[in-house]
């Protein structure tokens, strides 16, 4: 196969490509040029798309003997990764930027372009399988190694993009193997950190990065019976579930720490309250795609036991989930028997049936039984 | 896959070495002596370089008292420059202005900016017409209106990305009328169409080894005579105190020595580069009928265009795809420019004629050099239409992808 490798700069893209060049196939060296401002240096692990990592990626493809170029996607990037982080903060959710880059960028701008190249697959060095089922079709599926396992920032890629989609270190037992591995086969980038947080926020500092883009003003924060507690510098800076920064000077009554409930951009608001309310039963989602052929109770419309993971490092749930249709647009209406904590409107639900990614939805709402948000005016 | 070029048409970005430059370098890489030493390691040394400067002098139609080594186009851009502008405002404080085209070479460019953000200096922009070359009349009027407080102007003798080679001595006439010194970057156009410094009218010209087949590392700048310079790089005092640092003597004999070999066939081979350059353009825009020359078609060779320079705008595709494609069957191309990590920039030499960014980002240049025959074009007009076609479907970078997601409406 002609195989399209994307390096990041880092081990594991190195390692996936050299795995590809072993396994036969004729494989170009492809680094992506995501920042409008590229040649700049890194600074400690962040960052992306610095003159380390490019120079990184192009002496491990020299190393492997693989042709090297950069693509630049800065413009698309800007767009559907950086300025939608932007919106959907400013609409008082919580996104994930590096699942809307693999939809957006790496498996839909890079791959039509491989594709339209002569390229067969994208190569990374994600951590997730793509088996085939009898007929041939893909399943995206759980990596051998679960602690690294990336199969939930996948969970968006559809048919389409999975039959393009190659991942070397599926079956990688630890990523203690894949530096050994790199540092065995002469990569230099064995021992180089990984990368942690957002690329295109280079200190880390994302509230800090969102005050800077959007417009904010002081609004109320309020407890879960609409008692005014305090003021907040602009709602859209928090996070549901966040704990930290609320600058709340009275305690609770029962003395315990108070959590961000709610946000809530148009009134300007911010609803904290204990932890036990932070729980949520039901999860509705829409923005829904499946991850291959989708399971028949998908098209009936019939309810199906199912695991549901809202975060990339989160615990899955044991969930019961069924398809509501109705006019214009469907709903992914998920129970959680033993709900979930720190659910936020905008985080994407992967659903799983055993190692297998069903699909995913973004969360619109998120319900609790034991707290009911729309009385707090 | 294919990873050195069987076809290699980057000639304008470097070239591979001249045997009589390699046979130079090699006699004198055994040789000890710094030409700055006084006993007979040291006159012998000075020996070799005092020769190269009179050899590339004479080349240059200059006086070999005007020639200054350096490293290279981009440091003699910086001196002469640089060096202008600081002995002209030191004797007239108010003339900070800069003649500057929007075509010129970032070693210009980026050395303009510099002295308008720490120096301040301002920029006068002279414009191009849509091929790439200077509005003399334009250019007129701006230094009519402004010459009191112009210190000096800057226009390049041939453009690196389109060809187009530029109005030097008319512009100097229009400069010399109120003493206002030119500095010409004539990297690619030295020892590839005739360069005489004598009569150029110019300042300062800059030149470079390794685009004429001499090594990488040095070059030169020829500085008039009755010119003075506030020299950049502090030390020794070597080349008459404008350019510190001991002379390499190595390179300057193998620069001197493909200077001179080229030189000789410089008309025999302008003539067989631009009759190939031709052959090329016509068989390209037959090919590929969406193919748009980029500077001035100059089919008899009359001076216009550099004789192996071919820039061609292919709509719609990304130059990158087009470089990729081309490389991966052994031809070497180039967009123009990249940054030094390597990404693709939309050209600013084509937003400098009028171009919109969108399709300055759609540009391949061919350059043809000395090793370049009838069959290496074959190849490449064999390969380009496919390879257009090819390029065209994986769309430009900043267009959202036509494959579906839950975002764009996905479907099952």
């Amino acid at each position: 196969m002609k195989v399209l490798a994307a390096m990041s700069g880092g081990v594991d893209s190195a390692v996936a490509a050299a795995r590809a060049v072993e396994a036969g196939h004729d494989v170009v060296g492809v680094h992506l040029a995501l920042s409008r401002m590229p040649g700049t240096l890194r600074t400690g692990s962040r960052g992306c798309c610095t003159l380390e990592d490019s120079n990184d990626a192009w002496r491990a493809c020299d190393k492997l003997g693989i042709p090297y170029y950069v693509w630049d996607f800065s413009d698309r990037f800007a767009e559907d990764v950086v300025q939608d982080f932007v919106d959907e903060y400013e609409a008082g959710r919580t996104p994930n930027p590096c699942m809307r880059c693999n939809e957006k960028i790496k498996f839909a701008a890079l791959l039509e372009k491989a594709l339209a190249l002569g390229f067969d697959a994208v190569c990374t060095g994600h951590y997730a399988k793509v088996l085939r089922d009898t007929e041939g079709n893909p399943e995206l599926h759980r990596a051998a190694d679960w602690a690294k396992d990336q199969s939930y920032v996948l969970g968006v890629l559809t048919r389409e993009q999975l039959d393009h989609c190659m991942f070397p270190l599926a079956e990688t037992p630890s990523k203690a193997e894949v530096r050994a591995e790199a540092a065995a086969r002469g990569l230099t980038v064995a021992n180089k950190p990984d990368s942690y947080d957002i690329c295109f926020i280079p200190d880390g500092d994302t509230r800090g990065w969102l005050a800077e883009r959007i417009d904010m003003k002081p609004g109320e924060i309020v407890d879960q019976d609409g008692n005014q507690l305090g003021e907040h510098g602009g709602a859209q800076a928090f996070t549901v579930g966040q704990r930290k920064g609320l600058r709340l000077g009275r305690p609770a009554a029962d003395g315990k720490p108070r959590f961000v409930l709610e946000i809530r951009p148009k009134d300007n608001k911010v609803i904290v309250g204990p932890e036990a309310l932070l729980s949520v039963d039901e999860l509705r989602g829409i923005r829904i795609s499946w991850a291959g052929v989708p399971i028949p109770e998908i098209i009936t419309g019939e309810e199906f036991d199912c695991m549901v993971q809202v975060r990339a490092h989160g615990d899955p749930v044991d969930a019961k989930a069924r398809m509501e249709r109705s006019e214009g647009s469907d709903v992914l209406v998920v129970q959680l028997p033993e709900g979930m904590r720190g659910v936020a409107p905008g985080q994407t639900m992967v659903v799983y049936q055993g190692t297998r990614v069903l699909g995913q939805a973004t969360i619109d709402k998120a319900r609790s039984t034991s707290w009911d948000s729309s009385k707090v005016s | 896959m294919m990873n050195n070029s069987a076809v290699y048409l980057d000639h304008a970005a470097t070239t591979d070495l001249n045997p009589a430059a390699l046979s130079a370098m090699t006699e004198q890489f055994s040789q000890t002596g710094n030409p700055s030493s006084l006993h007979g390691a040291g006159r012998r040394a000075n020996r070799v370089v005092d020769e190269a400067r009179t050899a590339i002098a004479k080349v240059a139609g200059a006086h070999p008292t005007e020639l200054i080594f350096t490293s290279g186009g981009t440091e003699s851009d910086n001196l002469a420059l640089k060096g202008l502008f600081w002995n002209r405002t030191e004797k007239n404080p108010l003339a900070r202005s800069i003649l500057v085209a929007g075509i010129e070479h970032h070693a210009v460019l980026d050395t303009v900016s510099w002295l308008e953000a720490h120096e301040d200096a301002t920029v006068l922009w002279m414009p191009v017409d849509a091929d790439g070359v200077l509005d003399l009349q334009a250019a007129k009027e701006l230094i009519e209106e402004h010459h009191e407080r112009i210190a000096l102007g800057t226009i390049m003798w041939a453009n690196n990305e389109v060809g187009a080679i530029q109005p030097v001595v008319a512009f100097t006439k229009l400069a010399a009328k109120y003493g206002i010194p030119v500095h010409s970057d004539a990297v690619q156009a030295f020892d590839s169409v005739p360069t005489n410094f004598a009569t150029s009218g110019l300042a300062t010209m800059a030149v470079s080894a390794h685009k004429i087949g001499g090594p990488v590392g040095i070059g030169a700048l020829f500085v008039r005579r009755d010119v003075v310079l506030m020299p950049v790089q502090h030390g020794g005092g070597h080349e008459r105190k404008l350019r510190s640092g001991t002379l390499n003597a190595v390179a300057a004999a193998g620069f001197a020595a493909a200077a001179t070999a080229v030189h000789g066939t410089l008309v025999a081979e302008s003539a067989r580069l631009s009759e190939l350059r031709e052959y090329a353009v016509q068989n390209i825009t037959r090919l590929v009928p969406d193919a748009v020359l980029n500077g001035p078609r100059d089919e008899d060779n009359a001076g216009l265009r550099l004789p192996g320079n071919l820039h061609f705008t292919f709509p719609e595709c990304e130059g990158d795809s087009l470089l990729f494609l081309l490389d991966m069957v052994g031809i070497a191309s180039s967009t123009g420019s990249a940054c030094t990590a390597g990404v693709p920039q939309p050209s600013h030499v084509l937003v400098a004629m009028g171009r919109d960014a969108r399709s300055a980002r759609s540009v391949q240049r061919f350059t043809l050099g000395h090793r370049t025959t009838h069959e290496d074009v074959d190849i490449l007009l064999e390969a380009l239409p496919d390879a257009y076609q090819r390029a065209k479907k994986a769309g430009m970078a900043a267009d959202e992808s036509s494959i579906h997601t839950a975002g764009t409406g996905f479907t099952r």
